[in-house]
């Protein structure tokens, strides 16, 4: 397939718009807090709009493309909106508009201090997913990578407390770790291949380029940097450490970019840099996949335990994150739809989640379900929204969740590997009944205390983002190229990943 | 004019040195001016050799008073001298105007020695850089050996002790490498450098070449602290005047690096078992030194004595680079060797202001220093950032041109590659210590020494110095692609090109 190629600068005005941001939302400091948020929501919805514009000439199998200098020796900074990077791109910068909204509400109803680092660094964190969505190359994607590792650590640390400085040095010594020994891979691919620019179906050559156990570590080694970020078993220590951050953070940035940014990294590595053609010889997606599943279950059982509703939502994260590793490493064209989906229908149903527990903890400062009781009769809004997401998760018909995980099943099947269906359905029991529970709890239990009657709804510019994304997850389940026609962004990259290689005897 | 740049590089932040306490006794300001001014124009003079370096694409010749070598004395600029003598007077430029601040209070003399010193420690480092003479570089060498004990001991009362401690160990290794000059005079019979390169060929494997390269290894490896030689150093750099701790740590380190670069590679074209195993050698001194550095600024609480650690580990950054004896490797050592001045001499102007400001060291005492710092502290976030090497500051890509290097060096190159990797965790380790004490711990109290009125939270020449090095890490790191391709590319040794 021929793709059309566009030279402009766009993509680089989507990055650099909310880094701009974050220098003006510096500078106004000591001015009126409105004034600085004014410049979160303008970059928010700028860098949308710059988005959107580039969509219709990508849904049509074009690509816009800049190299804006030589970033070292023979590699360009590159940046290139393929259908797989504009996929991710849509969905996280559309999701930070709501993010923003729902930030300032939940920073202004918790009287938080420090907003004016917060929200720089949230501004700078979009740059980078951003950028790790749309680079061209191993190098620029890394520079991105790296950007996003330290500005999501003054996140993390935002509290400012010792359980925050000590996961904000936990956090950095997970993804600095993979960020090293990920650098090391990217030198091994440019020294043995004479290119670190992203191929669609995997980097030509690459195959005889050096013996099979040497590709096997270097697959691992560049694996490693995503999989940390993407909270995978048994790297997910810092992921739910992580949790004492403000809420929007675990939304936006523990759903959806820095976990997703993980997610993507394995994605673009298996489909654009190794491709399934040389993974199915060496063989070295598989433990990927099997630790995926592993992961999937051993979360499931660990969320069920937990109390506070964040780490219990953390725990379904870890899990959920791994169906898209586990669908890009199955290899076939039907799950790697599934697992671009699903980078997509996690984040809209998981970002609900986390906006409810944030509603629910701004509210009422509430963290723990058992104290959840009867919250549903004062917040119906926020806890009708917290059901019909946690129903997606599971799998439900016509909430979105089901469409990338049936296609990561079609996927397992292509390659008969069914085992990883009977993951998926094991998965999809636990989910349920570790997330239940708190729609029942909220519903159909009494306020024991009785203390939940002086508090009403959340905030409106709380309730309307949550409301905004549960809507969503319904809308897509059923229509799922509403919008921006991400579905159909999926099948393209799939399509070009696999290049018309089917498993299987499909 | 310009056909006396070499020269003019030398002389005159050398003549400026010598009228310096004349110019302090008539008035205070006086010589400080003359020599921030002398090392503004020898710095115009590096960049002026540079471009016409490059532009011709032949090394520059100087003959002193036109005797012609191998009888007389020359400068030879080539674009890897004229580069590194631009960033050392760069440096030296920054730290001169930085500098003004801490003597304000001083008298006259001392004013004026303060600055004698210091153009004399600029004199002898570009005097070491451009030189073609192998007796010279030795000249120079003393010139700034001595200069730089005379600053280190102004540092306060420690000081004195530390300098004198440096003043043993340095002499040491000036003789190593004064006599490794005396071999090499005795077999080949001639001084000159380019000379001696052609005169050096049959004689690689004699006896006396293998010495001279054990002699070399040693003075030079004093000279640039190289473990297991770097007794001397923590202590100099910690207590050494703070306004020329950045010059001293940023640069004269660098210097011996640079001429080891210019013996192994160029002179002697890295031919030879002798080089070979010397080399390698080297390379396991890094790597020792690299891990037990990192290990020791991880343990310090003073933050210069951190820093003078992590100079141990990051001259072992450029002894790796150098002993790949590949392209990448060389690219990588002389871009960190850029780099690391950058960085290292931003992170002491950062110091020096927190202790001019408030007479503390301590990073334990650092708590919410960026409300009051702010500048000051971002810049210090980035050249802490470089240090670790995360993108897009410049030290990542030297560590990646390192990497490369390593990589392509097989099986050996890989043990250095976990050596980079782990070295550059143990210094996010101690550098990310900082930022977290600097940005999350409570505010401890500080009081100030040098009250700071209106807006600026330091003296301007004090900030303006700090500001331009932090963000000229940033420059360099973004435009590190233009650097190879353009200039180092340009300053290989034949030898790797073939």
């Amino acid at each position: 397939m021929t793709e059309t190629v566009i030279v402009s600068i766009r993509p680089f005005l989507a990055v650099g718009i909310s880094l701009l941001a974050a220098f003006l939302i510096m500078l106004s400091d000591k001015a009126n807090p409105n004034v600085r948020e004014a410049w979160t929501l303008l970059a928010a919805f700028g860098k949308f709009a710059i988005i959107a514009s580039m969509m219709p000439f990508v849904w049509q199998g074009g690509v816009y493309e800049y190299t804006l200098f030589n970033i070292v020796e023979g590699i360009g900074f590159t940046l290139r909106t393929d259908a797989c990077g504009m996929l991710f791109a849509g969905l996280s910068s559309f999701l930070w508009i709501l993010t923003s909204f729902y930030s300032i509400g939940y920073m202004r109803g918790h009287h938080e201090k420090n907003q004016t680092g917060y929200f720089a660094a949230f501004a700078v964190c979009m740059s980078a997913a951003m950028g790790i969505a749309m680079a061209g190359n191993l190098v620029t994607l890394f520079i991105f990578f790296e950007i996003l590792t330290v500005a999501t650590y003054p996140l993390v640390a935002h509290k400012r407390n010792e359980e925050a400085t000590f996961s904000g040095r936990k956090y950095l010594i997970y993804t600095l770790t993979s960020g090293q020994l990920f650098l090391a891979g990217i030198v091994f691919i440019y020294l043995f291949t004479g290119t670190t620019e992203f191929n669609a179906g995997g980097i030509a050559g690459l195959g005889e380029a050096a013996p099979v156990w040497v590709l096997q570590i270097m697959f691992f080694m560049l694996c490693l940097g995503g999989m940390i970020k993407a909270g995978m078993m048994p790297f997910h220590g810092w992921l739910v450490s992580a949790m004492v951050a403000p809420t929007p953070v675990s939304a936006l940035l523990h759903a959806v970019a820095v976990v997703k940014a993980g997610a993507f990294v394995v994605l673009r590595i298996v489909g654009y840099v190794y491709g399934p053609q040389l993974l199915l010889e060496i063989h070295a997606a598989d433990w990927l996949a099997y630790l995926a599943a592993f992961t999937i279950v051993t979360s499931s059982l660990i969320a069920m335990k937990q109390d506070n509703l964040k780490r219990r939502l953390a725990f379904s994260t870890v899990g959920q994150l791994s169906y898209v590793v586990l669908g890009t490493c199955i290899l076939a064209p039907y799950s790697l739809v599934g697992a671009m989906f699903h980078i997509v229908a996690h984040a809209v149903m998981k970002i609900t989640l986390f906006f409810c527990a944030g509603a629910i903890y701004v509210t009422t400062h509430k963290e723990n379900i058992s104290d959840m009781k009867g919250i549903g009769k004062q917040m119906p809004f926020t806890m009708t929204a917290f059901t019909i997401a946690s129903l997606g998760i599971a799998g439900m018909p016509f909430i979105v969740g089901l469409i990338s995980k049936f296609h990561i099943a079609a996927g397992a099947l292509q390659m008969d590997e069914p085992i990883y269906v009977v993951v998926l359905i094991i998965s999809a029991l636990l989910s349920l009944s570790y997330l239940m529970p708190v729609s029942f709890n909220a519903f159909f239990k009494e306020n024991e205390k009785g203390d939940f009657q002086k508090y009403g709804e959340a905030r409106k510019d709380m309730l309307i983002p949550l409301c905004t994304t549960a809507v969503l997850a319904i809308i897509l389940g059923i229509a799922p190229n509403f919008g921006l026609n991400l579905f159909d962004l999926a099948k393209t990259a799939a399509e070009s990943i696999t290049q018309g290689m089917i498993g299987g005897g499909w | 004019m310009s056909e006396n740049f070499p020269i003019l590089i030398v002389l005159l932040p050398l003549s400026a040195a010598l009228l310096s306490p004349l110019f302090s006794y008539l008035h205070r300001d006086l010589g400080r001016w003359l020599v921030t001014l002398a090392i503004a124009c020898s710095l115009g003079c590096s960049i002026g050799c540079l471009q016409q370096t490059l532009a011709s694409g032949e090394a520059i010749h100087y003959w002193m008073g036109n005797w012609a070598p191998p009888l007389g004395i020359e400068f030879v600029i080539d674009p890897l001298n004229a580069t590194v003598a631009t960033v050392a007077n760069f440096v030296a430029l920054m730290g001169a105007i930085y500098g003004a601040p801490f003597l304000k209070k001083s008298s006259w003399l001392e004013t004026g020695g303060y600055y004698t010193l210091y153009g004399l420690l600029a004199t002898g480092l570009s005097g070491m850089i451009i030189t073609g003479d192998v007796f010279n570089l030795y000249v120079f060498l003393e010139i700034a050996s001595l200069s730089g004990y005379g600053l280190i001991a102004m540092g306060g009362q420690r000081s004195v002790l530390a300098s004198f401690r440096y003043l043993l160990i340095g002499t040491i290794g000036a003789s190593f490498y004064l006599l490794g000059v005396g071999y090499l005079y005795a077999i080949t019979g001639t001084l000159n450098m380019a000379d001696m390169a052609v005169r050096i060929v049959p004689l690689i494997d004699t006896p006396s070449f293998k010495i001279v390269v054990g002699l070399f290894i040693v003075g030079f490896g004093i000279k640039m602290a190289l473990f297991p030689l770097h007794g001397w150093q923590p202590d100099s750099y910690t207590y050494a005047h703070p306004a020329a701790a950045a010059l001293i740590a940023g640069i004269m380190g660098k210097v011996p690096i640079y001429a080891c670069i210019r013996y192994f590679y160029f002179i002697f074209a890295a031919s030879g078992a002798a080089i070979g195993m010397g080399l390698q050698i080297m390379g396991i001194m890094a790597c020792c030194g690299i891990i037990l550095g990192s290990v020791m600024a991880i343990a310090q609480k003073d933050f210069r004595r951190m820093l003078a650690y992590s100079s141990v580990a990051q001259i072992g950054y450029l002894i790796v680079g150098m002993a790949l004896g590949n392209v990448y490797g060389l690219i990588g050592a002389v871009l960190h060797l850029i780099n690391h001045a950058f960085m290292k001499g931003s992170l002491f102007l950062f110091i020096g202001g927190v202790q001019y400001r408030y007479g503390e060291v301590n990073i334990d005492k650092f708590g919410q220093l960026y409300r009051k710092m702010p500048i000051a502290c971002w810049m210090f976030v980035i050249a802490a950032l470089s240090m670790v090497g995360l993108p897009p500051t410049a030290g990542f890509f030297s560590k990646w041109y390192l990497v490369l290097g390593s990589m392509e060096a097989g099986p050996v190159g890989y043990f250095y590659i976990a050596i980079i990797i782990i070295s550059s965790l143990l210094n996010a380790i101690y550098f990310f210590r900082v930022i977290e004490k600097i940005f999350i711990n409570p505010d401890a109290g500080l009081k100030e020494v040098n009250p700071q009125k209106g807006k600026l939270e330091l003296p301007w020449q004090m900030l303006l110095p700090i500001l331009i090095m932090g963000i000229g890490i940033l420059v360099l790191g973004l435009s590190n692609a233009t650097i190879v391709s353009d200039v180092l590319q340009f300053a290989l040794p034949e030898v790797l090109i073939k």
